[in-house]
């Protein structure tokens, strides 16, 4: 066997010293961070107004000051020393205090929001770091703040100043100069601002997410009733929630099958995403880490698929459900018992033979779309069963169960906690990688024919 | 009984010559390699001491694979070969049968005598034991002091700063590897050596290294000046050669490696030499009878394996190519580009800089048929199968400057400079070409 390795660790005397605006400047955000810290621990800051906007504010201008810096003591160039050294970026102490607080933070966030102080007080106000964000929520929005409120603003808070970071880091490629700024401004302005400040425009209309670059699979929540409900009330939302309604469906049907092909699925994943965006600029000092393994691959390819299939059978089930009981009325035309099936059965039927089609006379016989052509098939069958015996419970298990092992499961445990809160271990990726729907559909547009299929080189 | 391969040497050459051979037969394999258990990638090593990469990392086969592809791996040193017997004696003793044996034994770093070349302290680049003993000298260095300016050399000297250890780089040359580069690319290479705090000093010979009271290396003396540079680590890298210092009392026909004819056969007809170790009695084209690079040595681990498994090939590494990394700045060569020094009468060569200046090409082409011979490329990244493409097919520098944006392979969004040197080349040569559109019709045309 190999001797030993020695550790590689750095010991040599002449270690880079930190200059004194690299001190205040990262002090600086490290201070905001405790602000943060702080409050979630339950410190009643008394005026929060000043305190958040500190707290926000010195965790940009300290992240942006000291990663300015840092990058131009150096000429311009790639940037990976010491990542394996590193205790932070090589799956150190650092690196698996800061994974334990992310994961913790991500597990009260779905499941015991109360204990970051949302609705923890009397008569339902916040405490804690919830309570913190109330007077940026008023501002947006006149209302008080949310645990997902405060979500948002740390995510885009961190994409925006870790962004930065990612530039100058980068600077020597343009492309990815661009690219950052888009993502950075995708994150911000359509998935912050807008959304949060159209809600406190339309306080007394229902609500629903309205981030134009939500696309079915990954946002599966954009077909489940409560968001049909509020997208369908004509006279509540007026044109908007049309506008929305129909926009997700040619993001799903055209824009994303037609960009992909032309560009490959980084138009979305990295350019566009939250995630991505969050692994792009947050993730970056661990991208590393991700395995490079066979059996990693091997994994990664029934997970992503699987998960993908158990989408689509969900959402089938759950529109399913949906339109057996209720007519959706969007003036154009009205989706009901009887035409839901059928447009259904249209759909399925030509994904079936489309897929049926790549697995003659394209792929040469890919086992991968084999399977994805017989499950598409159960799936027309199942339809069809369910409509000819007028069940409303598409895969005789109801709609509602599979739901909610589905955001249990995937929409929170693997896509938040395992996705986010493991940056440190496993690298930024994981989620992009292993889980996400959205990624494996797309990959369906960009593994044949495309000059973006991923293949080895030589 | 299948025949029995052996294969010495682990590194490119030999991995490539068995995956092959047991891609196309069902014949034993035996790969006997004394550095390390597994193959790693050698151009890799500087990344594990700078932290991109762990060892592991450098291994492009997982452990698994060799034992589910049949290959025996046995990890000891070949000190003799008895030709007659076919059979070899191991470091630990013991001996080997085999019935064709492929030498794939790679190279080991030049020394030329200097005195105090042994101390400690004192040590090449080349093997993973160099680098963990640089691990360990690294500890307590003050100052670092490399011999021999190619790119062993700078990319010790780009590892030893990223500990930030203080770096003193003797070059012989009176510019950097001007003996391949030509000038305009050698100055900007300099340039950049400085910018990285590296302490250049050109047309500088090392005369002596000198020892404290424990063997350990303390300082070295500068022929030229003679002056004394205290120092803790001596790294030379003037250059390597064959390892094939064990060979010389066997009957296997050496020069200054093994040499081949062009069926890689040694003056045995059942040993075949591959990789740095080879050396090619017949010249191909202008390629140099050694040439110790990654490439060459995987096209002839591919070659051996198919007259070895029945189907009796030359070798034929096509067009001369090659690319590397100076600090920042990346550099690729397509054909023939001779530097100011060596250039034959009819290489006509321009020069282009970008205003930055860390970006730069250098075209070669012939004075009176305007034929194109070479590129090298600084900081502009092209496509390889479109320059080879173009020598296959003889075209002259006219046609390579009007189709340049065809073989630009930047990323997107990154500047174009196809424009600016086509002006420039108009503007020195007096002539009024215009570039064409890139195509991709032209470009993909390629892989079919
Ligand atoms: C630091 C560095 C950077 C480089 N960068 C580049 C680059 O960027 N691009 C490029 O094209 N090339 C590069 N090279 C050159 C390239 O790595 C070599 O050309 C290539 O690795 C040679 O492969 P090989 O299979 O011929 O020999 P090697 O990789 O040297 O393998 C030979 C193996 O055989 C073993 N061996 C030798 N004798 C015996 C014996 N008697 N018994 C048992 N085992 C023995 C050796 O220990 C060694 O492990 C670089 C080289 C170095 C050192």
């Amino acid at each position: 066997m190999e001797s030993k390795n020695t550790s590689y660790a750095i010991s040599n005397p002449h270690k880079v010293k930190l200059d004194p605006i690299q001190k205040v400047s990262f002090g600086t955000a490290i201070v905001g961070v405790l602000i943060l810290l702080l409050a979630w621990a339950g410190v009643d800051f008394k005026n929060n107004s000043i305190f958040l906007a500190l707290s926000l504010g010195m965790i940009f201008i300290g992240t942006f000051i000291y990663s300015r810096r840092t990058y131009l003591l150096h000429p311009e160039g790639i940037k990976n020393n010491h990542v394996w050294f590193n205790t932070l970026s090589n799956r150190g102490v650092w690196a698996w205090s800061l994974g334990i607080l992310l994961t913790g933070f991500y597990v009260l966030l779905y499941w015991f929001p109360q204990y970051l102080g949302n609705g923890a007080g009397t008569d339902g106000t916040n405490t804690g770091i919830v309570a913190l964000f109330d007077p940026l929520s008023q501002l947006l929005k006149s209302k008080n703040a949310s645990h997902w409120f405060v979500y948002g603003t740390i995510y885009s808070l961190l994409i925006l100043s870790l962004g930065i970071k990612f530039i100058y880091k980068y600077r020597h490629n343009r492309y990815q100069i661009i690219r950052t700024v888009v993502v950075i401004m995708s994150q911000l302005i359509l998935a912050y601002f807008i959304p949060e400040i159209l809600e406190g425009l339309n306080a007394d209309k229902p609500y629903f997410v309205k981030d134009l670059k939500q696309i079915w699979p990954l946002n599966y929540y954009i077909t489940e009733s409560w968001y049909l409900n509020a997208m369908q009330v004509e006279q509540n939302v007026g044109p908007s929630g049309l506008f929305y309604f129909f926009w997700a469906v040619i993001l799903f049907l055209v824009i994303t099958p037609v960009l992909t092909y032309y560009v490959g699925k980084r138009w979305y994943c990295s350019w566009v995403c939250g995630c991505g965006g969050l692994a792009e600029t947050a993730g970056d000092p661990f991208r590393h880490l991700s395995s490079k393994k066979l059996s990693a691959w091997k994994i990664e390819r029934w997970l992503i698929h699987g998960i993908m299939v158990f989408v689509l059978i969900m959402t089938i089930a759950v529109f399913y459900t949906y339109f057996s009981g209720k007519e959706f009325d969007i003036k154009l035309f009205t989706i009901d018992k009887t035409t839901f099936p059928i447009a259904a059965l249209i759909f399925v039927g030509i994904s079936f033979g489309a897929m049926l089609y790549t697995y003659l006379k394209l792929s040469s016989h890919n086992k991968f779309i084999l399977v994805g052509t017989v499950i598409l098939g159960l799936i027309f069958g199942a339809i069809l069963y369910a409509y000819l015996t007028g069940s409303s419970d598409v895969f005789l298990v109801k709609s509602k169960f599979l739901k909610k092992w589905y955001g249990f499961g995937v929409g929170a445990a693997f896509s938040g906690v395992v996705g986010v809160g493991i940056y440190p271990v496993l690298g930024s990726r994981v989620w992009c990688r292993f889980g996400c729907p959205m990624a494996g559909y797309m990959g369906l547009f960009q593994r044949f024919k495309s000059r973006f299929k991923i293949t080895t080189n030589g | 009984m299948e025949e029995h391969i052996v294969i010495i040497g682990n590194g490119i050459s030999g991995i490539t010559a068995a995956r092959h051979i047991r891609k196309n037969s069902n014949k034993r394999i035996t790969i006997i390699s004394g550095e390390t258990d597994y193959f790693y990638s050698r151009t890799a090593l500087m990344y594990i001491y700078m932290g991109h990469m762990k060892f592991e990392h450098t291994q492009p086969y997982e452990n698994w694979f060799w034992e589910k592809n049949r290959i025996e791996l046995k990890k000891a040193y070949v000190t003799h070969i008895h030709t007659d017997k076919k059979e070899l004696v191991l470091d630990d003793q013991s001996t080997m049968a085999y019935d064709k044996l492929i030498l794939a034994l790679g190279s080991k770093p030049n020394k030329f005598g200097w005195p105090g070349q042994n101390l400690d302290g004192v040590m090449g680049m080349y093997h993973k034991q160099d680098l963990d003993l640089l691990e360990q000298y690294s500890v307590d260095c003050n100052r670092a002091v490399i011999v021999g300016g190619g790119l062993i050399g700078i990319e010790l000297a780009e590892m030893l700063r990223s500990r930030n250890i203080p770096v003193t780089f003797l070059v012989r040359e009176s510019s950097f590897w001007n003996g391949v580069l030509p000038d305009g690319e050698s100055e900007m290479i300099n340039k950049h050596i400085l910018e990285h705090h590296i302490d250049l000093r050109l047309s500088s010979n090392l005369q002596e290294i000198k020892a404290d009271e424990n063997g350990r290396v303390k300082s070295v003396i500068i022929q030229e000046t003679g002056e004394e540079l205290p120092c803790n680590i001596v790294g030379l890298t003037a250059g390597v050669s064959p390892n094939i210092a064990f060979l010389k009392d066997s009957e296997i026909e050496t020069g200054r490696g093994i040499l081949v004819n062009r069926y890689l056969e040694t003056n045995f007809n059942n040993i075949y030499a591959i990789g740095d170790c080879a050396e090619q009695r017949d010249a191909i084209g202008q390629r140099r009878p050694i040439e110790a690079v990654w490439y060459t040595g995987r096209m002839m681990g591919e070659t051996v394996a198919q007259t070895i498994c029945g189907n009796r090939k030359q070798y034929n590494p096509g067009h001369w190519f090659n690319s590397a990394k100076f600090l920042d700045i990346e550099y690729q060569t397509y054909g023939w580009v001779f530097s100011d020094k060596i250039k034959p009468d009819y290489q006509e060569t321009f020069h282009w800089m970008a205003p930055c200046s860390k970006k730069c090409i250098t075209v070669a082409f012939h004075k009176e048929s305007k034929l194109f011979l070479g590129i090298n490329t600084f900081g502009i990244r092209m496509r390889h199968e479109i320059f080879d493409k173009w020598l296959t097919e003889k075209r002259d520098v006219f046609y390579v400057m009007e189709h340049l944006k065809d073989v630009n392979f930047d990323p997107e969004f990154y500047e174009q400079y196809e424009d600016m040197i086509i002006n420039y080349f108009n503007s020195e040569y007096d002539t009024s070409l215009k570039t064409k559109k890139r195509s991709w019709k032209r470009i993909l045309n390629l892989s079919n």
